[in-house]
């Protein structure tokens, strides 16, 4: 610790760090616009000159260390006098022109300039005009304003890990841009808005729609993944106008990814759901609620009495909250019905009942940056969950060994150590050489019934690399990610991975799909236990999977749009358009909603509505409604409470979502966080699979009903055509070529697509996106697939 | 992916040059190689670089492309419109401007009908404006290649460009 002073209080600094940083910590301002926390210091603005006691000339306090004994001064006369000359020099290109700019009222500049500039500009001369170029359909670019503090370079090559934009020319000709036309591709992309302190890049979605002085900001949690990242909605009159990151150490800092920040678009998408429709003769008509909700009572009941409540099932979002789904699996479970389920896009679900109360991440999100190995399998991590990615990020360039087997060879912002890239069923071959390799290493015999099975699989350098790796790391973890959970084999991928995991010492974690999946677990949405993990005493067990393939009489879906949320597509629009009696709870309408349902309940989105997610981490995050619901809609958790009354049920008294979750909670005392997943030994994986295998990837736009409709995500590079992508060598064996249109066969369904030749796909399996209007014509996501040329 | 190899825009003698220079840095650095890959770039396409020539060279020293684009962009040395056969580099600065730079300059645009930055119509000459380049002593002065042309005269200035083809 260092002893400073700084205008005259004295202060402990931590050895080290620079003066603006010991001054913030002591809450005194030093005005600054380069420096930022979370990046390298440039010490290019030079706002932040300060008088240093002995030093010949004012001192830019980003870049000088504290050092014992120093005096320090911030608003001396000198120092003043340094940081006004400074300000006039960056006022002279910059155009003053607060009024039509986008940034007027929350731009650094304007704030600083008040307190620090001249009333007046000397500078009679022609200002300097730079051309902007376009850099995509969620960043404008104003380059005139630009003052080359050059946070938004810093922040591509330091935080999302991919240089886009630079600083070419010098002195007076230099400028801030891409160089060429190009759009940025960073899925972290939107945080240089944030970063940028003038109007330089301001939000293309926003621009020109509010004034920062108008909206009115209101704390909530990301619906999109499991995360749990920390928003800001910005409101103004009953209307969400922007998405902002709300700093939170331990989660996502202060970044969110594009995904959170631009997903609002579509909470004012014209696809909003406003009144409560009932389906007469053929005929949709929009109704009263009570109307409508009486229609479900007596739909429900009726199929009750003739069918059996087990002919009932139910479908729910796993980004729904905690709340819903709590009162939603109560209302199923006391009409006799144990048929709900929130894990829509799995198909695997033989070893569910070996599982911890809910999935985790084995460890907090901060642990990850600390890790010195990863091993992740199936798992684009970088798109599925993005603030993971920059932690692991974090971690690689700190020197971790991050590890993937993956189905295809994905593109990562960090170094990757080792890597497997093969089809499904040789996923599960490649983990059982790393875990034989393991077991050769430690000498522990292999756990029961796993020995013979084991026999066949010889261990490849790589395997052994990754399994020494992950042994010598002090500080290791395994990960399932989204294209495992989903796949056919996840049970047998889940026992190796835990296998690895607890051979190496390394924790094992998963990282489930949607915002909420450890509160869908938590509050008993999946069929075989009740809400934290109560074992039910239900015989015949019907999954998201077996009630989407097996017809039942009538469903209650809420959130959910199966056609493109499940892994059955095609199985569900049939079984949805032959069930007796369908009931939608939605925020958004479709015309295949128009098509299956028989009446549409509108709900809230998770601005509209108080609720609970509960996060990988266990980390249970309440917010409370933004927005007034729009129209005629209402909170889904009112919706099912209203239903429990109209039922004559016990229990649904509740009279604020809070009571809801405080119920859970109490039963749930602490819920354990554990990875524990007892051992069952896979099924024979070494025969080879002759056929072609799909991997059902849901881009990273398109993983929820929100997303998918907000628009500029739509237009951004990621947002993944749909097509069949394949290596070389897996289309010529099919005699298709770049650019053919290829018939697709699947689970009874058929479309045709184009071909994309895409080296990074491994051999025996071609990527069909999942979760896009043009594959929802195809059976499974993850499974056997037929493409032909015709 | 464009599915074509940049790097193929190198040749393969540029690719050795390159190479020679990568060499002087230790492994995990060849980014330190850039300045010299871009010279050796600009040399093997008649003295001015493109950005396919410089992705090439981002490429081939795994570096981003953008960061390339800045320091070609930084010095004045580095072309990025293309030049004469015969690239004429007049210094205008203090040294040159007091012994009669500016005559100079004024009978070579007179000469040639281009102004600086310009390229004369069958491409054989174009003309530059240079900071010192460290002659004074023979103000004025051009650059011509690798050649420095001092005590210039008028009568001076046109036998030099009479004797390059």
């Amino acid at each position: 610790m260092a002893d400073i002073e700084i205008n005259g209080k004295t202060i402990k600094a931590r050895d080290g760090v620079m003066v603006i940083e010991a001054a913030d910590e002591a809450g005194i301002t030093i005005p600054r616009f380069c420096y930022h926390e979370k990046l390298s210091v440039a010490a290019s603005c030079r706002m932040c000159l300060v008088e240093v006691e002995k030093a010949p000339k004012p001192l830019p306090a980003c870049a000088t260390p504290v050092s014992d004994g120093m005096k320090v001064w911030t608003n001396s006369p000198r120092a003043l006098a340094a940081q006004k000359n400074v300000m006039e020099f960056l006022l002279i290109n910059h155009p003053l022109d607060c009024p039509i700019c986008d940034q007027g009222g929350e731009c650094e500049l304007q704030d600083i300039a008040v307190g620090y500039g001249n009333d007046v500009s000397r500078f009679a001369e022609i200002k300097r005009v730079v051309k902007s170029n376009d850099i995509g359909p969620l960043i404008v670019t104003d380059f005139t304003r630009c003052i080359h503090c050059t946070r938004c370079v810093r922040f591509g090559q330091e935080i999302a890990g991919i240089r886009e934009l630079g600083a070419t020319g010098r002195g007076e000709h230099m400028e801030i841009g891409t160089y060429v036309e190009k759009s940025v591709s960073s899925e972290l992309s939107g945080n240089i808005i944030d970063l940028c302190p003038v109007g330089s890049l301001t939000s293309k979605p926003f621009r020109f729609t509010a004034r920062a002085w108008e909206l009115t900001d209101s704390a909530a949690v990301s619906p999109h993944d499991c995360v749990g990242s920390n928003l800001t909605l910005q409101t103004r009159r009953n209307k969400v106008m922007r998405s902002l990151p709300r700093a939170n150490e331990a989660i996502n800092e202060t970044w969110i990814s594009d995904r959170d920040r631009f997903g609002y678009v579509g909470l004012n998408s014209e696809d909003r759901l406003r009144t409560p429709m009932i389906k007469v003769a053929g005929e949709w008509r929009e109704i009263d609620w009570k109307t409508a909700l009486e229609q479900v009572v007596k739909g429900v009941k009726k199929l009750i009495d003739t069918q059996g409540a087990d002919q009932l099932g139910a479908l729910v979002s796993p980004g729904a909250t905690l709340e819903e789904m709590y009162l939603l699996q109560k209302l199923m479970r006391t009409l006799g019905s144990a048929n709900i389920d929130h894990r829509l896009r799995q198909i695997d679900f033989s070893d569910q009942d070996l599982l911890p109360p809910f999935p985790w991440l084995g460890q907090n999100i901060e642990q990850l940056e600390k890790v010195n190995a990863a091993l992740l399998i199936g798992s684009n991590v970088r798109k599925e969950q993005p603030i993971i990615g920059h932690r692991l990020r974090k971690a690689a360039i700190a020197g971790a060994n991050i590890m993937f087997v993956n189905p295809v060879d994905f593109m990562f912002n960090f170094p990757v150590a080792e890597k497997l890239i093969g089809n499904p069923a040789q996923m599960v071959r490649t983990l059982a050489a790393i875990a034989k390799a393991l077991l050769d290493i430690t000498g522990e015999a292999a756990p029961e019934g796993l020995a013979s099975l084991l026999e066949n699989i010889s261990v490849g350098d790589t395997e052994l690399a990754i399994a020494e790796r992950l042994k010598a790391a002090e500080n290791a973890t395994v990960l399932l990610g989204a294209l495992a959970q989903g796949s056919q084999r996840l049970s047998s991928l889940r026992a190796l991975s835990v296998l690895i995991a607890k051979l190496s010492g390394a924790r094992f974690g998963q990282l489930s799909e949607g915002a909420n999946s450890s509160g869908g677990w938590l509050a008993g949405a999946v069929p075989h236990r009740g809400p934290v993990g109560q074992k039910t005493s239900v015989t015949s067990l019907v999954d998201a999977s077996v009630m989407l393939e097996h017809p039942l009489r009538g469903y209650l879906l809420m959130g959910v749009e199966p056609e493109l949320d499940s892994s059955h597509p095609v199985a569900a629009t049939k079984v949805l358009n032959e069930a007796e009696f369908v009931v939608s709870l939605t925020p958004f309408l479709s015309e295949q909603m128009k098509q299956y349902a028989d009446v549409l309940l509108p709900i809230s989105p998770f601005s509209e509505t108080s609720g609970t997610f509960v996060n990988i981490e266990g980390r249970w995050q309440s917010f409370a409604g933004a927005v007034a619901p729009l129209g005629d809609s209402r909170p889904a958790w009112k919706v099912l409470r209203v239903l429990g009354n109209l039922f004559d049920l016990p229990g649904f008294e509740y009279i604020s979502s809070e009571q809801v979750r405080d119920e859970l909670k109490a039963s749930c005392g602490q819920a354990e966080s554990s990875a524990e997943v007892a051992w069952r030994c896979p099924a024979d994986f070494n025969a080879v699979s002759v056929s072609l295998l799909r991997v059902g990837e849901v881009p990273i736009y398109a993983t929820d009903a929100l997303v998918r409709r907000s628009e500029p995500l739509q237009q951004t590079q990621d947002a993944m055509a749909a097509a069949v992508y394949l290596n070389e060598s897996v289309a010529t064996g099919l005699g298709l070529v770049d650019g053919d249109i290829a018939q697709v066969v699947q689970g009874g369904g058929s479309v045709w697509l184009p071909v994309v030749i895409d080296e990074r796909v491994a051999d025996g399996c071609t990527v069909i996106p999942a979760a896009l209007p043009e594959t929802a014509g195809l059976g499974a996501i993850h499974g056997p697939v037929d493409v032909s040329k015709n | 992916m464009t599915g074509r190899n940049l790097i193929d825009l190198l040749t393969k003698d540029s690719r050795a040059g390159i190479d020679r220079w990568v060499a002087k840095y230790p492994a995990e650095q060849k980014q330190s190689a850039v300045m010299a890959a871009l010279r050796i770039a600009q040399d093997q396409n008649d003295g001015h670089l493109t950005t396919d020539l410089m992705d090439a060279v981002a490429e081939y020293l795994q570096m981003d492309s953008i960061a390339v684009y800045e320091v070609a962009t930084f010095y004045s040395m580095y072309e990025m419109k293309p030049v004469g056969r015969h690239k004429i580099c007049v210094c205008t600065n203090i040294s040159c401007m007091l012994c009669g730079s500016e005559k100079i300059v004024e009978h070579l645009q007179e000469k040639l009908g281009v102004g600086f930055g310009e390229v004369t119509p069958y491409g054989r000459f174009s003309l530059k404006e240079v900071e010192c380049l460290g002659a004074c002593v023979g103000a004025p002065m051009f650059q011509i290649g690798e050649h420095y042309y001092e005590h210039l005269t008028a009568e001076k200035v046109d036998k030099i460009l009479d004797e390059l083809d």
